[in-house]
């Protein structure tokens, strides 16, 4: 990219980038990244209802807030059951979405049309939507679920994993549409000399997938990756709405819903912000990660 | 993808469309329940006899929605929200996105890594300084404490994508313009934002699905003022977790999916060679 060289430039120029920057910044600086500031402010108070009203002084905790969230076992567990959950998710999203992306190039356009439309379809339902027309779907007494499976009046929601396993149908349900898209949209863009060549070497399917498309679709999967994790490690409405905050004493929680309930059912402000920061580090360290892995394929910024 | 397609033998052909349409089946029936139970006379789905069919269509669950409280308010109040968001965030992420591409100086590479570092933050921590944002801001139980935030947090993806569509507009382009004599601000809007549109669709379809699905921010900043509330709030009322009125549920469900559903339809082709043209880059 040679950008501005060789044009004319107007008094101007240097500053031009600048005030074309400014409203995203300024957005973002006031947004975005003063409450990030603020967050961390609050985890290091005592932070309650008193102090929100103005009842009582805030006092400084350090890190007491910290010290309280990792003592207590419970965000041990809570912490161990989003990283499996949303890993689960991302796995499952990601073989679905490859998968149909690739039976996609494999059919006439009636098929594609309507395994593209269904899938924009649940794509475009909202996540509150889709979480209560699952919950409709599994539901003990009316849902058809139960009665095609023969299970009677058994309750999705009542045990712990059976309720993680029915927010993750729902999660991959409305997510495997944009890693399906994402994907066929790359694999359209791979030249159709490169596969009749492999063919005509003899290569099978999977071989072209392994060692011809995976490669060149490296960049994308990439992408798909990490904003699966990002999207299925926040997952909130989902889990709120199915397993009603976080399901039967507390046995579905993730960290998401957990710094939630702590900060505004607990009115525990201060934890709550704690939480809040364990998730932004971990996130920060999946987005060092994507980073390096962009540099290493040489990706220019 | 002509090449991949002649590689597949005729009965594995028809295998793969068999699986194809099965599956388009699977991933629709949950939308057809919803949009069926929406539809459902009262009793028969209390019946317990649920047939993928109904021999009655009512409108009883749509006049319950529509009657019990001022869901139209909510559309709307959802509606302006997601409007506002995409307009927006849309112009703003276009003039960034110039810049980052089209302009070669100092801390772009800093930049351009810091958006994609945003894109990490998790919305849902920051529900807890925001809230005392807008209420120091004044901003609680207003419009604008949801606009706000979610035009903030569509930024940073936005721009990355529209980083894509921006760099494909030649640069001879740009500088047959100012040949011709036309400005900076002339070459932006007249010419540049035209040919960037299509990439401005597709990228508009994330930020109207965050501010349309806007279910905490609507829970946590719209606390006494219920004009102000949006959808996700009107189908809570009929959804309590001990008795749910599934009808009532539906049909508010199958009212705020249309819009996103017409949406999506509509910018359906954009969206894919959008999603095309901003990962190939």
């Amino acid at each position: 990219m040679r950008a501005v060289s060789g044009r004319p430039r107007p008094r101007t120029a240097r500053l031009t980038p600048w005030l074309y920057l400014a409203p995203a910044l300024v957005v973002l600086a006031a947004l975005l990244a003063y409450p990030v500031y603020q967050l961390g402010l609050i985890s290091l108070f005592e932070y309650t209802q008193a102090q929100v009203s103005g009842g009582e002084p805030t006092v400084f905790r350090g890190f007491g807030n910290y010290a309280d969230v990792f003592g207590d076992d419970r965000f041990w567990q809570v912490l161990l059951s989003t990283v499996v959950f949303a890993a689960l998710c991302v796995l499952c999203t990601l073989a679905v979405g490859c998968a149909l992306a690739v039976l996609l190039t494999r059919v006439r356009a009636l098929p594609r049309l309507a395994l593209m439309l269904a899938a924009l379809g649940a794509w475009a339902t909202p996540a509150v939507t889709g979480s209560t027309v699952w919950l409709f779907l599994f539901d003990p007494d009316f849902g058809p679920v139960n009665r095609i499976l023969g299970l009677g009046d058994h309750s999705w929601t009542y045990g712990r994993y059976s309720a993680f396993f029915l927010v993750l149908l729902e999660v991959v349900w409305c997510s495997f549409p944009f890693v399906m898209i994402t994907v066929y949209a790359g694999i359209r863009a791979v030249p159709a000399e490169v596969l009749e060549a492999a063919a005509l070497d003899g290569a099978s399917p999977w071989r072209i997938w392994r060692s011809v498309l995976a490669p060149l679709l490296r960049p994308i999967l990439t992408v798909v990756t990490i904003q699966s994790v990002i999207w299925d490690f926040k997952v909130f409405t989902q889990i709120y709405v199915m397993t009603g905050g976080g399901g039967i004493a507390g046995q579905n929680l993730v960290l998401n819903v957990y710094a939630y309930q702590q900060a505004f059912a607990s009115s525990q402000y201060g934890l709550g912000s704690a939480i809040g920061v364990v998730m932004l580090v971990l996130l920060l360290a999946v987005t060092l990660v994507y980073l390096r892995l962009l540099r290493r394929q040489g990706e220019e910024l | 993808m002509n090449a991949v397609r002649n590689l597949v033998a005729r009965p594995w052909r028809l295998v793969a469309e068999a699986a194809a349409l099965l599956t388009a089946a699977v991933v629709a029936f949950p939308l057809y329940w919803m949009v069926l139970g929406a539809f459902r006379p009262a009793g028969e789905i209390e019946s317990g006899a649920p047939r993928p069919w109904t021999l009655a269509p009512s409108l009883d669950s749509f006049r319950r929605v529509f009657g019990q409280q001022e869901f139209g308010r909510y559309a709307l109040n959802s509606l302006l929200v997601a409007g506002a968001v995409v307009i927006a965030s849309g112009l703003i992420a276009f003039l960034a996105a110039t810049a980052v591409t089209r302009f070669r100086f100092r801390f772009r590479t800093t930049l351009l890594i810091m958006f994609l570092v945003a894109q990490m933050v998790p919305v849902e921590a920051l529900t807890i300084p925001l809230f005392f944002l807008m209420r120091d801001a004044g901003q609680l139980n207003t419009l604008g404490s949801l606009i706000l935030p979610h035009i903030a947090f569509s930024l940073p993806f936005a721009i990355w994508m529209l980083r894509g569509f921006v760099k494909a507009v030649p640069e001879a382009l740009e500088e047959a313009a100012y040949l011709d004599g036309a400005s900076r601000t002339r070459f932006l809007w007249q010419i540049l934002f035209p040919l960037v549109l299509p990439g401005l669709v597709a990228t508009s379809v994330f930020s109207f699905i965050s501010a349309w699905n806007d279910f905490l921010f609507a829970k946590s900043f719209i606390i006494s003022d219920t004009s102000q509330s949006t959808l996700p709030m009107a189908l809570l009322v009929f959804f309590r977790p001990d008795d749910p009125d599934w009808g009532g549920v539906m049909a508010g469900s199958t009212l705020m999916t249309i819009p996103v559903l017409v949406f999506f339809v509509l910018v359906q082709r954009r969206l894919v060679s959008g999603l095309g043209g901003a990962v190939k880059d």
